[in-house]
């Protein structure tokens, strides 16, 4: 799935809704592992679920905060160190919803959009395993 | 009903979906995991820990007690792991 362009996004975003005072936004790239051991990540999705999933997000982060508008971009395939793995945004008219929702949907996403990454390393190729911070990430939001 | 698999669970087994005619006592996703590792040594051993397979059905993540019908997509994988 090809890129995206942040800049591009925001501008959309900002040309498609008025009086917004801020837009938070997060992009997740592909790490090279420490000692430049990562070749490639393969994210494998689940196609119908995952568009059900994104929009179940964004849809829950609106109850809870006053946004103008949210985007999430979530790229599948085969990506090379460096290369952006995803794109959260958020906007709203005072800073703290947008921030505090940006933050919200991808902690959200990260376990519960149907991804899958397959790390391809100097050492052979690994699924990556759910991390615990993870788990703990999306719990602190449960109330 | 039609099962995918994914990620390792796609691997291992070595098929990303099959197409099942499921016996009349499948009531439950559990059920249908029993019924499924009874397919072969391969099922057997993936689906064998159910606490680290993670069950769709018709693409909303449920409990393995949750019902289940002929009509149904079920997807069986590991924990997700996107963002």
């Amino acid at each position: 799935m090809g890129d995206f362009n942040l800049t591009k996004e925001i501008n959309t975003i900002k040309s498609q809704n008025n009086n917004i005072g801020g837009i938070a936004s997060f992009v997740g790239i592909v790490r090279s592992g420490s000692n430049d051991t990562l070749k490639s990540m393969t994210l494998e999705h689940y196609p119908g679920m995952t568009e059900k999933m994104l929009k179940k997000i964004e849809s829950e982060a609106k109850t809870r905060w006053k946004l103008k508008d949210s985007l999430i971009i979530h790229r599948y395939g085969k990506l090379l160190p460096g290369e952006q793995i995803v794109l959260v945004a958020t906007a709203s008219e005072h800073r703290n919803n947008a921030i505090k929702s940006c933050e919200f949907l991808i902690d959200w996403l990260k376990t519960k959009a149907p991804f899958w990454k397959l790390e391809d390393t100097i050492s052979g190729k690994k699924w990556v395993s759910e991390k615990n911070s993870d788990l703990e990430a999306v719990t602190k939001w449960n109330n | 009903m039609n099962i995918k698999y994914f990620s390792w669970v796609k691997d291992q087994i070595g098929i990303e979906a099959e197409k099942i005619k499921s016996p009349p006592n499948i009531k439950t996703v559990k059920d249908l995991i029993i019924y499924l590792k009874t397919l072969s040594d391969k099922h057997n051993e993936v689906l064998n820990d159910t606490r680290i397979i993670r069950c769709a059905v018709n693409m909303e993540v449920v409990n393995l007690d949750h019902n289940i019908n002929d009509s149904d997509e079920v997807a069986i994988f590991p924990p997700m792991t996107g963002g």
